[in-house]
């Protein structure tokens, strides 16, 4: 373990993606069933999610309990996509054809025919969205519990008006009967699981992207932004924008894992994007370790594991194991299971005086796990 | 007016209703080390807020040229104002080089921003010499003594290559030792710089100050060498009717 973390970074870093790599895409297909598998596709979009969750939260102090919409939104453009290819040409939806409320196609479902258009959506529409609220809000200084309820009621706002619009969004029952994806049949074993490996590239990919921010000079200063908000003003920084970035890019992470969620799973509802689904996300993260770039990984796939677990066996106490879950991980272990392993080492340590860091050695506490 | 300098006029800060600060008139050259005392609610910090942006107030503040009201507070720090605050104010979860390093590169690209930091900059590195933190660089800014928290807060001000130093009890709850490193380094960067600086302390006054205003119910009661402003009648009688404790170190 001592031989681990004194190891160079870069070096340290490499060997994690490749045993990632070979957990995700050698052991996991060979080990699970087509029915865990998906269910695990499923876990890495709200591991994806977390990601996101960890940038803004863990190092910028955004607690961000309305993810959900930007999941949805992402979800909803993707849904909307396959559903035009499904129904083929020229033609509506089949929920349309069967409220029968409308004659035509609706302007704003149009676009979505366009796989180009409704692949970038997934992703900038989100990063739009969050732009547009973030610069609002850190502009005028909201922050703490004031952003915590404003992201929440937002997540509130987005399902009573897709749920109102059921003509156009399919209402509670959202977007459902996903059949295809890109062409390919979502029925057939081989290409759910090569959803599953799609999803599991796509994680990685973030999560190497959220090291280099998080590890960044950047990364430094939204820290420090987290910290002493005000002091990075006196040296001539706006927080505002510090915050805006890291809120954006985690909606677009939000989005993405929305897309991909909907041919893992085969649906979009108001449901699965409102205020619950937004705060289970948070739980994950604050499970897992939110400062952490794997903690909130981890946190997320054990809780969705979890959940399906418990509530297979046990169904109607999840509820309430998940809320004493994260009661004791807050009261207990505020750095989440990720801080274990710092704890466990620090105590391995010995002569307990704190050692002569170096830079390197600093920035992997930080990133640690 | 010098260029550089700072140059108040006519400054006012109201909180409901509550005048804190009426109608300041000072003027500080570079190169000059002024300390700003008074009694408790004279309106120190409320100044040093006011001219950093962080409180509305009427009036004019000017730093060198350009004026400072009305401005928001990361740019007034952009053009070359910094402080430091009466409880030191570090990002306590990152290293001391961390801390120096945001303070650096307040005009830093997106480009540099975004990539990992590879070398210790010169600025920070002569700055981390200056404040005798070369060799703690790596430590965590929260597990520094008092001094050296200080310290540090004054080589941010260096890299963030502040012109004009606003520094809010620098000294307060150093060492003796502390103390005259701290006046030293003062001496040393008052150079080509202008250095405002709130203290109660009347040793590190009279060692170090160049000049001073008493600050009395938010106006200017006396201006002038340690001298003068010691053997001004006005200040002894704020100070006896204030503080008792103080004024003794005023007579001393």
């Amino acid at each position: 373990m001592k031989a681990l973390t004194e190891m160079n970074p870069r070096l340290r870093a490499w060997l994690g993606f490749g045993l990632g790599a070979l957990v995700l895409f050698a052991a996991a297909p060979a080990l699970l069933s087509d029915f865990r598998l998906s269910l695990l596709a499923k876990y890495l979009c709200f591991a994806i999610v977390a990601v996101g969750i960890g940038l803004a939260w863990g190092r910028g102090g955004l607690l961000t309990l309305g993810q959900g919409v930007f999941f949805g939104l992402g979800g909803y453009a993707m849904a909307m996509h396959l559903k035009l290819a499904d129904a083929g040409p020229g033609n509506m939806p089949d929920f349309m054809e069967l409220y029968g409320q409308l004659d035509e196609l609706p302007a704003w479902w149009a676009p979505f025919a366009n796989p180009a258009f409704a692949l970038a959506a997934t992703v900038l529409l989100p990063m739009l969205v969050a732009f547009g609220l973030g610069t609002l809000v850190f502009r005028r200084r909201v922050r703490g519990a004031y952003f915590a309820i404003l992201s929440q009621a937002l997540a509130a706002a987005m399902v009573i008006l897709l749920i109102g619009q059921q003509g156009t969004t399919g209402g509670t029952n959202g977007l459902t009967d996903i059949d295809g994806f890109f062409g390919y049949d979502l029925d057939d074993p081989v290409n759910q699981r090569m959803v599953y490996f799609i999803i599991a590239a796509v994680l990685l990919g973030l999560l190497a992207l959220t090291r280099q921010l998080m590890r960044s000079r950047y990364g430094e200063l939204l820290v420090a932004v987290r910290d002493s908000e005000e002091r990075v003003r006196f040296l001539g920084y706006n927080p505002a924008n510090v915050k805006l970035v890291a809120y954006v890019v985690a909606a677009g992470m939000a989005g993405l894992a929305g897309a991909l969620f909907v041919p893992a799973v085969g649906i979009i509802s108001p449901a699965l994007i409102g205020i619950v689904p937004s705060i289970e996300f948070v739980i994950g993260v604050a499970v897992g370790g939110r400062a952490a770039l794997l903690g909130p990984v981890l946190g997320a796939v054990a809780v969705a594991w979890a959940k399906t677990a418990l509530s297979e066996r046990f169904p109607g106490t999840w509820t309430y194991l998940q809320g004493a879950m994260f009661v004791l991980v807050v009261a207990f272990l505020p750095g989440g299971l990720a801080s274990l392993w710092g704890m466990v080492r620090r105590r391995r340590e010995t002569p307990p005086a704190p050692a002569p860091v170096t830079g390197d050695q600093a920035l992997i506490k930080e990133v640690a796990v | 007016m010098t260029a550089g300098g700072l140059s108040i006029r006519g400054l006012r800060v109201v909180f409901d209703g509550f005048v804190a600060v009426d109608g300041v008139d000072l003027d500080v050259a570079p190169g000059d080390i002024r300390f700003l005392i008074g009694p408790n609610g004279a309106g120190k910090t409320t100044l040093v807020d006011a001219v950093t942006g962080l409180v509305k107030a009427s009036g004019s503040v000017r730093f060198g040229e350009t004026e400072l009201l009305g401005r928001d507070v990361h740019r007034i720090a952009r053009l070359g104002v910094g402080r430091t605050f009466q409880t030191a104010a570090l990002f306590e979860e990152l290293t001391v080089l961390q801390n120096l390093d945001i303070a650096a590169g307040a005009g830093r690209g997106p480009w540099t921003m975004l990539r990992t930091r590879r070398a210790v900059p010169d600025d920070v590195a002569f700055a981390l010499e200056a404040i005798g933190l070369a060799g703690r660089r790596d430590t965590l800014a929260g597990t520094l003594a008092h001094g050296q928290k200080q310290w540090l807060e004054i080589g941010m001000l260096l890299v963030q290559n502040a012109r004009l130093l606003l520094l809010d009890e620098p000294v307060a709850g150093m060492s003796h030792e502390e103390r005259e490193a701290t006046g030293e380094l003062l001496g040393k960067i008052a150079a080509d710089r202008t250095v405002v600086v709130i203290e109660h302390d009347m040793d590190f006054l009279r060692r170090f100050a160049r000049t001073v205003t008493v600050l009395h119910a938010g106006k200017v009661l006396s201006e002038g060498t340690v001298a003068q402003v010691q053997a001004d009648p006005k200040v002894q009688e704020v100070y006896l009717g204030h503080a008792a404790a103080e004024s003794e170190a005023v007579e001393a």
